[in-house]
């Protein structure tokens, strides 16, 4: 028994439709859930409040501050050094071991579990070089984390160059390192901003390893400096939500927190897109 | 004056070779500090008892080290996760490069840009308060905190993985050889499985490569839905029951164990074996992919 | 625009008053012609004429194009097929296509021929072995390829693929074979391979061709059609159009004038 090629076509676009639209929906379910559940719990005490109570009331004002400081301390670290290696890997690098060596190194780093990348933070940043479980070593470990994203992002950017740009440049004269940075850099600055944005929502929402770098399970105050331990969002969320005092009657403060990390997220990962789109249509050659 | 701007180049270039091959040394770092921590443990137990142990009792006394229970709570999350994954994730792939219109394909590629965002702790929120409830209620058992919990949250985790890179491999398929098919009176299904997605093959199989490493290293989000207890699971069976995987091993524990203890050790050969683990797979993966590159290039 | 055909020839496509739009692009302005049976007829022309876009309609491949909308009608046999009950996936068979670049299926010389068939039904061993024998035959290249069926058909030369996708082709059974370019990317001697294997084939088949080639188009076509800026300048007998054509733009092309 066959059927008609055209009876089995549309049964499989059928199939392939659900699984679209079943991938969508998920999407829509996760949003709406968080949503819908979150949205009573945020106010601006919710914002701005420690947690008080043994965390059962209160807000999640030292875990946002926490999440701002992890974003600035990895950023300061992974964005240069990510921007200038993909500058050499694009505009330098001739084919080659060393070259092949380098890409395979960012590719297999790119694939690392977090919680090796953890491992590695307490082991090197927090033992070793003796930061101690702090923000310093937190943020190494999660620069370290997003290096390969911004390389690769960055790559991506500048690769997007017309060629003829730079010919046109080296060609008055121009030494190859002006080209770059007053020619090839500004064009593809947008993309290069779209991963730096991207990897910064990586780091708002990466837990396992700044679990084992030096999060507080509770830290009722904001930090003294960068040797100092931290709340962050994810980890209080983890925290509260299979850990705390009174699971069930935080439940509204775990939604809300959800809530808030997903608007970060989400909202940087909005940016990203409109940048994109933005110069997308801007930029036609 | 010449020989300085020669000179000055000359420094910039290596300034830039030298922060990218920062890369290559957080590599090599990784691998010293992972064995080098988890070495010592290998003082009181011999690797082929870590490797084979059945149990992992890390405070009893005498403390036992038994990788195999993690290490098949990994396996069957993953297999789980990966049966969820590849035919919705390839399926996906398919209509959105296939049968979706451009206009279609780009509302469509947003969503799957949100799935991959939304972090594993939000992941691991929604499991815990929407799926392990209705698990344990639909199947009527005695804890909704399971391995399938872990497999379709992970499942679920792996697909824009699986998505965006097949899609990717679906795309290059060249448009003439669609026609080609097309052009002896093929339906766009028969183009479709018979030419198309056979031609992207080595793509798929990267990108599923790629989804199972995302799904073996993958650490809160299992760790808050699989119940976490270390006993090797049945098979089919242990679907049902609560398992323990490496990763989550490692983040449940590292915070009691005194530094330098057997069990501190013991954390970091988990590590280790992880490493290794996704860095084959990542190996396999980009070999897959040069292959397949190579073939649609001549 | 009709031409009368030898004794005993009947017409196999007639079109009437074709338009085709690219967006807002007029491609195709009011194309009427009728193309002969069991003959070759080659469409000639500069670049951009649209006779590529022409013959893409003959087997409806330009649905495949979005924004690309078609008015008028084409008759295969009497029968339009852009009326809507039309099965298009049916028509194709019926009429067979050959590209500009050579496009094998990723797969074995062997399935390369048997996909045809098979998607249409045919699932005897026997009988696919037999038709993937006759085809090759038929496109003069078994001898070349009867020992190595199993290996990869990007393996072979480019005028091999070539031949392999018109035994490609033939092996679904077409009335019609539309070629576009089918020589272009290929070396002489491939091409004169070609050429022989489309006057043996034209005695069985309908055969349409594009080419920007004149010699070829004056070696191989029993009539031709000159196109120019999406119009149908001219159609007659090969001898006729490169001996003496009518318009003076024809003569213009095929004296090297332009194009």
């Amino acid at each position: 028994m066959w059927l008609k090629p055209t009876t089995t076509e549309k049964i499989a676009f059928a199939f392939l439709t659900i699984a679209i639209t079943t991938v969508v929906a998920f999407v829509f379910l996760i949003l709406y859930y968080i949503t819908a559940n979150g949205i009573g719990a945020i106010s601006i005490d919710f914002l701005t409040n420690v947690p008080l109570k043994r965390m059962t009331e209160g807000g999640i004002y030292p875990a946002i501050i926490g999440t701002l400081l992890l974003i600035t301390g990895s950023m300061v670290v992974a964005l240069p050094l990510g921007i200038l290696a993909a500058i050499y890997l694009n505009e330098y690098a001739r084919e080659g071991k060393l070259t092949w060596t380098i890409q395979m190194a960012i590719s297999n780093l790119a694939g690392t579990p977090s919680v090796v990348f953890g491992l590695f933070g307490l082991a090197l940043f927090v033992k070793y070089m003796g930061f101690g479980p702090s923000i310093l070593s937190a943020s190494l470990t999660l620069a370290l984390l997003v290096l390969p994203i911004i390389i690769r992002a960055s790559e991506e950017a500048l690769a997007t160059v017309p060629k003829g740009f730079r010919e046109a440049s080296l060609a008055l004269g121009v030494t190859k390192w002006q080209t770059i940075r007053k020619v090839v850099l500004p064009i593809a600055l947008p993309g290069i901003v779209t991963g730096a944005i991207i990897s910064v929502g990586r780091v708002a929402g990466e837990t396992a390893p700044i679990l084992l770098t030096g999060a507080a399970f509770f830290l009722p105050r904001l930090p003294d400096s960068v040797s100092d331990q931290f709340m962050a969002l994810p980890y209080h969320l983890f925290v509260l939500a299979t850990s705390g005092t009174n699971i069930a009657k935080t439940r509204p403060i775990q939604y809300g927190t959800a809530l808030v990390l997903l608007l970060i997220v989400l909202g940087l990962n909005l940016i990203a897109v409109a940048i994109r789109r933005h110069y997308r249509k801007k930029m036609k050659w | 004056m010449r020989m300085d701007g020669k000179f000055k180049e000359h420094a910039i270039e290596t300034v830039l070779l030298s922060t990218s091959a920062v890369t290559v040394v957080i590599l090599f770092l990784i691998c010293i500090f992972l064995f080098g921590e988890g070495a010592a443990l290998f003082n009181e137990i011999s690797f082929f008892d870590f490797l084979s142990g059945k149990f992992w009792y890390p405070t009893s006394e005498p403390p036992q080290f038994g990788l195999l229970p993690l290490f098949l709570g990994t396996l069957i999350v993953t297999v789980g996760a990966i049966c969820i994954s590849v035919p919705l994730g390839v399926a996906s792939a398919i209509f959105i490069s296939e049968i979706a219109s451009a206009k279609v394909a780009g509302m469509l590629k947003p969503f799957i840009e949100i799935l991959a965002g939304v972090p594993s702790v939000v992941y691991g929120f929604f499991g815990l308060v929407v799926i392990i409830p209705n698990l344990q209620k639909l199947l009527n058992l005695p804890t909704g905190q399971t391995a399938l919990a872990g497999s379709i949250m992970l499942g679920i985790m792996a697909l824009p993985t699986i998505i965006s890179i097949s899609e990717d491999a679906i795309s290059a398929v060249p448009s003439f050889i669609k026609e080609g098919s097309l052009a002896l009176g093929a339906t766009r299904w028969q183009t479709i499985h018979r030419v198309t997605v056979p031609a992207a093959l080595s793509g798929i199989s990267a990108a599923v490569m790629l989804g199972i490493g995302r799904a073996i290293g993958e650490t809160m989000t299992v760790m808050m839905v699989t119940g976490n207890t270390a006993i090797i699971p049945g098979f089919p069976d242990g679907f049902l029951a609560p398992v323990r995987t490496m990763t989550a091993t490692i983040a449940l524990e590292m915070g009691e164990v005194p530094q330098g203890s057997d069990h501190y050790h013991a954390l970091f050969v988990i590590g280790a074996m992880l490493f290794v683990i996704t860095l084959l797979i990542n190996l396999i993966a980009e070999s897959i992919k040069r292959r397949y590159m190579f073939k649609v290039g001549s | 625009m009709t031409v009368k055909f030898e004794e005993g020839i009947e017409t196999e496509i007639e079109v009437r008053d074709l338009n085709l739009w690219y967006s807002d692009n007029h491609a195709l302005k009011n194309i009427s012609i009728e193309i002969p049976e069991k003959c070759i007829t080659a469409f000639i022309g500069p670049s951009g004429c649209g006779k590529s876009t022409f013959i893409r309609c003959l087997n409806r491949m330009n649905d495949l194009i979005t924004n690309c909308r078609t008015e008028g009608k084409v008759l295969v046999k009497g029968e339009n097929i852009y009326e809507k009950e039309v099965d298009v996936v049916n028509l194709r068979k019926r009429v067979g296509m050959v590209f500009q670049k050579p496009n094998p299926f990723p797969m074995s010389i062997y399935e390369n021929i048997a996909y045809g068939p098979r998607i249409h039904g045919e699932r005897n061993k026997k009988k696919l072995d037999q038709i993937v024998e006759e085809t090759l035959r038929s496109a003069a290249l078994w001898d070349e390829v009867s020992d190595r069926l199993n290996s990869p058909a990007l393996d072979l030369s480019g005028g091999q693929q070539q031949r392999l996708c018109i035994a490609r082709t033939l092996a679904v059974k077409p009335e019609i074979i539309l070629l576009d370019e089918p020589c272009s990317a290929l070396d002489p001697i491939s091409t004169s391979k070609i050429e022989d294997l489309m006057m043996k084939l034209k005695n069985n088949y309908t055969i349409v061709i594009v080419t920007h080639n004149m010699q070829q188009a004056a070696r191989v076509s029993d009539y031709t059609a000159y196109f120019l800026l999406g119009e149908l300048i001219e159609f007659g007998t090969a001898r006729q159009i490169f001996e003496m054509p009518r318009e003076k733009s024809t003569e213009d092309y095929i004296t090297g004038r332009f194009g």
